[in-house]
């Protein structure tokens, strides 16, 4: 009898703790099944995100390949003093975060500028034919796009130098000319993004009261006046939130565009070379791992506390529009 | 009503004229602005479809000098190796965004569920993921020293199958499925991957369309995953294969099977390009609008 009482009292006690943890029998079915639909991703993710944030630690060893990470010699900051040592660590630090800040003011202004004509030919058949028109280029991959810009801009047969010969001003080697560089990638990535950017601010503009405007027409205001007083004040908080938001990806730059457009051609360096396309020179052609980790690593800590910051403001401002 | 058109009515052609002139506007510059969007497309094309020996004299011209289709004939020739990049592409493309799209989905039901007691944790997991990385250098050793992957077909796939902003994104339009039809199914004595199967994934099929293109278009025009792990050439993908005739502009020039003629390496290396982009361009524009659906609900909130 007594042991029969033990026993389920035991049984009890247990059975309580998985109550707490997991809820009755059947609720604990549910969630073992939802775990286990789960678990292939958390298993991917754990691989290829989470382990190569483990061996971020590299950049403070000198990484031997045959001695792998763990066994590798710590070296502290000997990689960043190395790094920070070269002209290469202002140049493509500068060449990350002026590159960046030129991309985002023009595609945000000409993404708006678009969006509020498209809003204005919403209702035409012709609507459709524009997006088409200024969206396609998003999804060509950078690779092809190296192959447009090369049609245009080389020595002998490019398009450009073409149309410079007939007006008789002498051509341009666009290839050994790093100045013309910059205008000409933040061309390429207007050319691809501007697209997707008015798409985003189109919807904006839709999701605005129509009651507004029709107030402001019978007050007498003009198209002009509409768009000032109403479009871009509604406006204000996407263009800031999203602003922001590119703001904390401002030291990750886009590889496929400094790296295909100018060939990988050491004579623009001095305009094209990003952090990340250093860091795979660093680590793939020239075999500085110890280089590259530390620029990596530079890459990812500052890129985490701006992502983090830009999303701290975010929020203040609206937090609906937050990460989280 | 009358009275007032009558009694005003130069002002009322006035605000008439003005509302047509800036319609023209309108349609003048975004047709202007979508036109310059094409214009790099239009040169491509045109230089794949121009006669060899005018392109080396006259340059690259808008339209086609000399019409001819010969760098196409050229390359279609001998196409081994572009067919073998297509089928690699193929394979990436297809298999990736299958198990993708299964794998994404998969982890965002739980995270979809309010009864789900890893919930929270679990979902601070996916999205610390976009918050944070390792960077390339951790991740191509890891891949190449620790897994062994490199060379291998599937080194172009894994890394991208479980993209935390796509999982986000599932897991929003499965959140607001209606919990009736849930709980008849519960009640009928379904299991949870049975419900998943029958009704979450048909009921979902708008956000899962949206999410399968972008794994398409992702896995398709995908160079950097061989750019770090793919030496052999047989397993180049064809953005790569591209990347690599851009390179090494000689690759085609030498090509043996073809001497004695004139080997059209300034149109052919176009015409590559319109075959590498032309079934993406096809497909963009049969699915545009699902595109344009996904980004508006996932370009903005997650």
């Amino acid at each position: 009898m007594i042991n029969d009482k033990q026993l389920r009292g035991q049984a009890s006690a247990t059975e309580r703790v998985i109550h707490r943890l997991f809820g009755n029998r059947r609720e604990f079915k549910t969630n073992l099944s939802l775990l286990s639909m789960s678990l292939p991703g958390v298993v991917l993710l754990f691989i290829f995100a989470y382990l190569p944030m483990l061996g971020i630690v590299i950049a403070f060893k000198d990484y031997r390949f045959n001695l792998g990470i763990l066994g590798s010699e710590w070296v502290g900051l000997e990689n960043f003093r190395f790094l920070f040592g070269t002209d290469a660590a202002f140049r493509i630090t500068r060449n990350t975060l002026l590159m960046n800040v030129l991309f985002i003011s023009t595609t945000t202004a000409c993404a708006l500028v678009v969006a509020i004509l498209m809003n204005e030919a919403y209702r035409s058949r012709m609507s459709k034919y524009y997006q088409t028109m200024l969206f396609f280029p998003y999804f060509i991959s950078w690779v092809i796009v190296s192959y447009f810009v090369f049609a245009f801009l080389n020595g002998q047969t490019g398009l450009i130098n073409r149309w410079i010969d007939a007006l008789e001003l002498g051509r341009i080697a666009w290839y050994r000319s790093p100045e013309y560089w910059p205008a000409i990638l933040v061309l390429a990535n207007l050319w691809n993004g501007i697209g997707f950017s008015s798409i985003i601010y189109l919807a904006g503009i839709l999701g605005i009261s129509p009651e507004l405007f029709e107030a402001a027409k019978i007050d007498g205001a003009g198209k002009l006046q509409q768009i000032r007083y109403i479009t871009l004040p509604m406006l204000y908080p996407m263009i800031i939130i999203l602003t922001l938001l590119a703001i904390g990806r401002i030291f990750h730059a886009d590889f496929g565009l400094f790296f295909f457009l100018p060939r990988d051609n050491p004579l623009l360096y001095s305009t094209t070379d990003v952090i990340d396309t250093f860091v795979y020179r660093s680590l793939v052609e020239l075999g500085e791992i110890s280089m590259a980790a530390a620029a990596g690593f530079y890459q990812s800590f500052v890129g985490f506390l701006l992502v983090v910051g830009a999303n701290w403001v975010v929020r203040r401002v609206n937090e609906d529009y937050a990460l989280y | 009503m009358t009275a007032t058109t009558t009694g005003q009515p130069t002002t009322l052609n006035r605000y008439r004229l003005q509302a047509y002139l800036g319609r023209f506007a309108v349609h003048a510059v975004l047709t202007l602005v979508g036109l310059t969007c094409l214009i790099p497309l239009i040169l491509v094309v045109s230089i794949s479809l121009s006669d060899e020996l005018r392109l080396a004299k006259e340059g690259y011209q808008l339209l086609p000098v000399g019409f001819t289709t010969f760098a196409y004939e050229y390359i279609l020739q001998e196409p081994g190796q572009i067919l073998r990049a297509y089928a690699v592409t193929a394979f990436v493309t297809a298999f990736g965004t299958v198990a993708g799209l299964l794998i994404c989905s998969l982890l965002a039901w739980p995270l979809a569920r309010k009864d789900f007691r890893l919930r929270g944790p679990l979902s601070f997991y996916v999205f610390f993921t976009l918050l944070f990385n390792g960077g390339m250098v951790p991740f191509y050793i890891l891949v190449t020293r620790y897994l062994g992957l490199k060379d291998n077909i599937f080194v172009l796939i894994l890394p991208y199958m479980v993209t935390a902003w796509y999982v986000l994104i599932i897991r929003t339009s499965f959140a607001q499925l209606p919990t009736e039809l849930l709980d008849a199914a519960r009640i009928d004595g379904a299991g949870e991957w049975r419900i998943f199967f029958r009704i979450v994934v048909p009921l979902s099929k708008p956000v899962l369309a949206t999410i399968g293109l972008f794994f398409v278009l992702r896995y398709w025009n995908d160079w950097f995953l061989a750019l770090l792990f793919i030496d052999d050439s047989s397993m180049y993908p064809l953005q790569y294969l591209l990347y690599v005739l851009m390179a090494n502009i000689n690759i085609m020039a030498a090509n043996p099977q073809t001497t004695g003629m004139p080997i059209p390496t300034l149109s052919a290396r176009m015409a590559m390009a319109v075959l590498a982009f032309g079934p993406a361009l096809f497909s963009f524009l049969l699915l545009q609008k699902y595109f344009v659906r996904g980004i508006t609900i996932g370009g903005l909130k997650g």
